[in-house]
């Protein structure tokens, strides 16, 4: 029993761990955190030998993983302290350069055009993959758990243990800095 | 409602149900406003594309696992198969 599923453990490796590496990677965003998250995927698809043969075992791994995925955002939202009294502000510093005293706009948004040519641009992605890599990290997390794992606000709070005003301050930060950040980096040069 | 307070709930539509008077003053904001009318398309479109971009990620089969990183976890595999068969894990329920 014990020799089979070792053997099988092997193969998941060999048929699944380039798959589940990228898959994380995509949300991680870190190569050394994407080779854990992996690690400790296929470590618990050993241990809960619960694989019912329902679901692919492709399917079920990635579903261990979006768990794996979670907690290393939760561990690292431990790590780097999230609770500074700037992060929680209402009306945080940040945000002043963005509006006049009057509350409207210093720079006004310009246009981008329509998403069909914008998301094919390679270039457009180049300089939003930069503009992320310049996000504070805990914003990076919490965007990329909302935008892309498309977690709602309640799981995300429930996970990164910040309540929901938090949830919505730290999102509109990372969005208004996303946005700044193409428009001085991709319109200006395209 | 100004251009500042305007974009936290159209970032917060984004997220959550706005409250319907939240609606209503938002609407007639972006009637008026063709700048908080732009910025809500820009992240509209900077969700597409954060989506986009990890999509290219998770399927550029370039990317792999570091042979170093193949090994350990191959080693703590076996390691920690070994060590279930003696502490005598459960087997697998997979019968139907």
């Amino acid at each position: 029993m014990a020799e089979t599923s070792i053997s099988s453990q092997h193969d998941w490796l060999a048929e699944h761990g380039d798959y589940l590496y990228r898959y994380a990677l995509a949300r991680l965003r870190d190569p050394h955190l994407a080779e854990d998250a992996v690690q400790e995927t296929l470590l618990a698809a050993l241990q809960s030998g619960s694989f019912s043969g329902k679901s692919s075992v492709r399917t079920w791994l990635t579903g261990i993983l979006k768990h794996k995925i979670i907690d290393q955002f939760r561990r690292q939202s431990r790590e780097t302290q999230l609770e500074t009294p700037e992060d929680l502000a209402e009306e945080s510093p940040g945000m002043d350069e963005f509006f006049l005293d009057d509350g409207h706009w210093t720079e006004p948004p310009q246009s981008w055009g329509g998403p069909a040519g914008l998301l094919q641009q390679d270039q457009f992605l180049q300089v939003l993959q930069e503009c992320m890599d310049k996000l504070p990290k805990k914003l990076a997390r919490i965007f990329l758990l909302r935008e892309v794992e498309e977690t709602d606000n309640d799981e995300i709070c429930k996970e990164l243990e910040i309540t929901p005003t938090n949830a919505w301050v730290m999102l509109y930060r990372a969005r208004m800095s996303l946005r700044k950040c193409l428009e001085m980096n991709w319109l200006a040069g395209g | 409602m100004d251009c500042k307070h305007a974009t936290r709930l159209l970032s917060q539509s984004l997220d959550r149900e706005l409250a319907l008077r939240q609606r209503l003053g938002l609407q007639l904001h972006l009637l008026l406003c063709d700048a908080c009318t732009q910025f809500f398309r820009q992240l509209s479109l900077l969700r597409q594309a954060v989506r986009q971009l990890s999509s290219r990620v998770e399927h550029d089969e370039s990317l792999k696992l570091s042979d170093a990183a193949r090994t350990r976890i191959a080693e703590v595999l076996a390691i920690d198969g070994r060590s279930s068969s003696e502490t005598g894990l459960q087997p697998g329920k997979d019968g139907n």
